[in-house]
This record gives C-alpha cells, sequence and structure tokens, in this order.
C-alpha cells in the first residue's frame, strides 16, 4: 500500500512542470508582500476606506460574492469573524471580486439586497473595474488576505481558507483565520500561512 | 412463434436499456479510494474531471468529456467526473443534474469533508477553483494537470498529450 501510494505521488511530480513548484499564488499577493490600500464604496452608498480604521492593527479582507454556494455557506462564519475580531482591531473587510457582466448575481443592486437580507455587520464592497481583486489575485471565493498594519504598510500574513470544513459539520475543524489573527496579535507568524479550498473561481471581465 | 418473442425482445429493447439508464446511482468515493481507482489498469488513461452542480463553467464542458469518452471509446480512456458538490447536494443537485444531462461517463462524489489537503495531493499547482482535470496515463506514469475551462478541441489536445 505504501509502495501504490509513493507510486502515486511520483505520477504526480513527474506530471509538474518545474516553474509550478510551490508558487501558490502565480499572479496574488504572498505572505509578506504588502497589500494596496483600498477605498471602495459599502453596500450602504460609503466609501470604506482602510485609512478610515485608526485603531485596526490588521484587516481580514474576504473575496467573497452573493452567489457562490460556497460563499454562502461561509456568511454567518464571515460574520462571526467580524463580529469576534473587529473591537480587537481586525475588522472584515469583504469585497465581491465578480465581474457583474459575467455574473448578473454579483451587481451592486444585488450585493445590497443580500447584504440587507442576511444582515451583514461587515462592510461589504463593490470593486468596479476589478481593480483591487486584480491587485490582491483571489482565486476563488471565499478566498481570505489577512494583513498586518504595520509601520511599513499592510503585511500580507495568511491567504486561503477560513476553515477546513465548508460544510462545518465536523466539530473538530480548523479555523485557520481565527488561529492566524491569534498568531499575529501574540507577535507570531501565522501556521499554516495559506491553505486551499474548493471554490467558485473569480468571474473575471471578458476581454 | 419463437420469432414473434425474438422481434418482441428486439423492439422493446431500446425501451428497456432507456428505463435501465434512468436508474442513476452515484457512488460516495474517499480519495484514498480515488487514488486507489487511479492506480487500476495497466494502460488506461484517466481523464479526471473535477466539477458541480453549481458551478457554470463545469456543466458547459462535461458535455466534451463525454464525447471524448464516446470518440475514443476503443482506446483505455476512462473519463471520471468527480463531483465536489456537498454531500447533502447529493440528491438533491447532482443525481437530478446527471439523469438530464444523461452522461455516458462514471460520476462519483468525493466523499471529503477537508478539501484543502486534497487539493494539495492533487496537484500543488492546483488553486482549488473549478473546473479543473488531472489526466494519469498508467502505461507511462505521465500526468497532466489543468485547471479552468476547456472546449472540445482543447480537451483533445490535452488527452492526447499524453497518449
Amino acid at each position: 500500500m505504501k509502495h501504490q501510494l509513493f507510486l502515486f505521488g511520483a505520477l504526480f511530480f513527474l506530471a509538474l512542470p518545474a516553474a509550478r513548484a510551490q508558487q501558490s499564488y502565480s499572479d496574488g499577493y504572498a505572505i509578506g508582500d504588502k497589500a494596496t490600500s483600498f477605498s471602495l464604496k459599502d453596500v450602504s452608498g460609503k466609501m470604506v476606506s482602510m485609512d478610515d480604521y485608526d485603531s485596526a492593527k490588521g484587516y481580514i479582507v474576504i473575496f467573497t460574492c452573493n452567489t457562490c454556494p460556497y460563499s454562502k455557506a461561509y456568511e454567518s462564519r464571515i460574520s462571526d469573524l467580524h463580529e469576534k475580531y473587529a473591537s480587537g482591531g481586525f475588522p472584515v473587510l469583504a469585497v465581491n471580486p465578480n465581474d457583474p457582466e459575467v455574473s448578473g448575481g454579483d451587481s451592486y443592486e444585488a450585493m445590497k439586497e443580500r447584504a440587507a437580507a442576511k444582515g451583514f455587520e461587515f462592510p461589504y464592497l463593490f470593486d468596479p473595474g476589478q481593480i483591487i481583486t486584480k491587485q490582491y489575485g483571489p482565486q476563488r471565493t471565499p478566498h481570505v488576505f489577512l494583513l498586518e498594519k504595520t509601520s511599513e504598510g499592510n503585511v500580507v500574513r495568511y491567504v486561503g481558507a477560513i476553515d477546513n470544513d465548508t460544510e462545518n459539520t465536523n466539530p473538530d475543524k480548523i479555523s485557520y483565520v481565527e488561529q492566524a489573527v491569534k498568531a499575529i496579535k501574540s507577535g507570531r507568524q501565522p501556521d499554516p500561512a495559506t491553505t486551499k479550498a474548493i471554490g467558485c473561481g473569480v468571474k473575471w471581465q471578458k476581454s | 412463434m419463437k420469432r414473434g418473442i425474438l422481434l418482441g425482445a428486439i423492439c422493446l429493447l431500446p425501451f428497456f436499456l432507456r428505463a435501465q439508464g434512468k436508474a442513476v446511482s452515484i457512488k460516495l468515493v474517499s480519495f484514498e479510494h480515488l487514488q486507489q481507482r487511479l492506480q487500476q489498469g495497466t494502460d488506461t488513461t484517466f481523464v479526471v474531471n473535477f466539477w458541480a452542480t453549481w458551478c457554470g463553467p463545469c456543466l458547459e464542458e462535461i458535455p466534451y468529456f463525454d464525447r471524448l469518452q464516446e470518440k475514443y471509446s476503443s482506446k483505455k480512456v476512462k473519463v471520471l467526473l468527480v463531483s465536489l458538490d456537498f454531500r447533502s447536494q447529493l440528491k438533491t443537485g447532482v443525481i437530478p443534474f446527471v439523469k438530464k444531462s444523461e452522461l455516458i461517463s462514471e460520476v462519483i462524489l468525493l466523499d471529503e469533508a477537508d478539501h484543502g489537503a486534497i487539493i494539495e495531493k492533487i496537484d500543488p499547482s492546483w488553486s482549488g477553483a473549478l473546473p479543473a482535470t488531472l489526466l494519469v496515463n498508467t502505461a507511462t506514469g505521465a500526468g497532466k494537470f489543468h485547471e479552468g475551462s476547456f472546449n472540445f478541441d482543447e480537451l483533445e489536445a490535452f488527452y492526447l498529450l499524453t497518449q
């Protein structure tokens, strides 16, 4: 059995072009990168800027949307994160990364409806032209970028999933984002610093 | 008389087959079991497509996988459509879709809660976005991975790369 698994592993290893190795987020931010600050329109119509959060120690930036079942499955957990950590300096900033032309259910109007229906307490932001989305580089929804505010700027400390149990049925699930926030608060680097999950691909503007 | 029965049986055969085709059963398969499947066969090419009913681009390309299975039916090619739908969606989402689309390829549902660990094992370059397709040629050991959609020509070219 062990031998077989090894063979299987070897198959995949052979399949990998060398250039791909360990480059998990080719075009987006990687751990240690300085993330751009943004100012985007909330569902209430007001602009929300990272710079407005004077007492923030960091930001839980979550790319999420209206339409993806994985995003929907995580909505209450995103609210919980905001409730739990905003007052301690780590607010959730949710950004809808999808192009509304490609994904009609992710229009600004639809975002307003969703936020009202679900009672989002966290800012749910629209990114016209996907400008911020392109810089951060989420590949799916939901996709988290946890930033630490430093004197040098906002540094990317964790990239990945909210936890390892989308269906929320496992009592022993690992809450990656919570772990990562706690690590930063106590001056440690999150471990793991990156995780993966199944999710809906980001709906990019058709060129 | 005998001839009549035979003729009748032949006439009824399509109805019988269609009725058979309607009984869709989809196995819940662990990742370990999937790995074992992919080691079976000495010269088989597995075309493993990871999809879900909620993924629009996945549903668009699924007919191409069926077409590939059909076109290369004389070759040892095995298309496996691995659904990553939630288990709770099996009866309400996956089975109705498979019935409606009358797929000829084998469909299974990956029975794992922690997908993160599996994504890494399937291919470290995979972000986790769907669709994604893995090709394993058990004869040559050649493997290929692709994240994103295919049209039929692209899928065929991808398949032929390992032949």
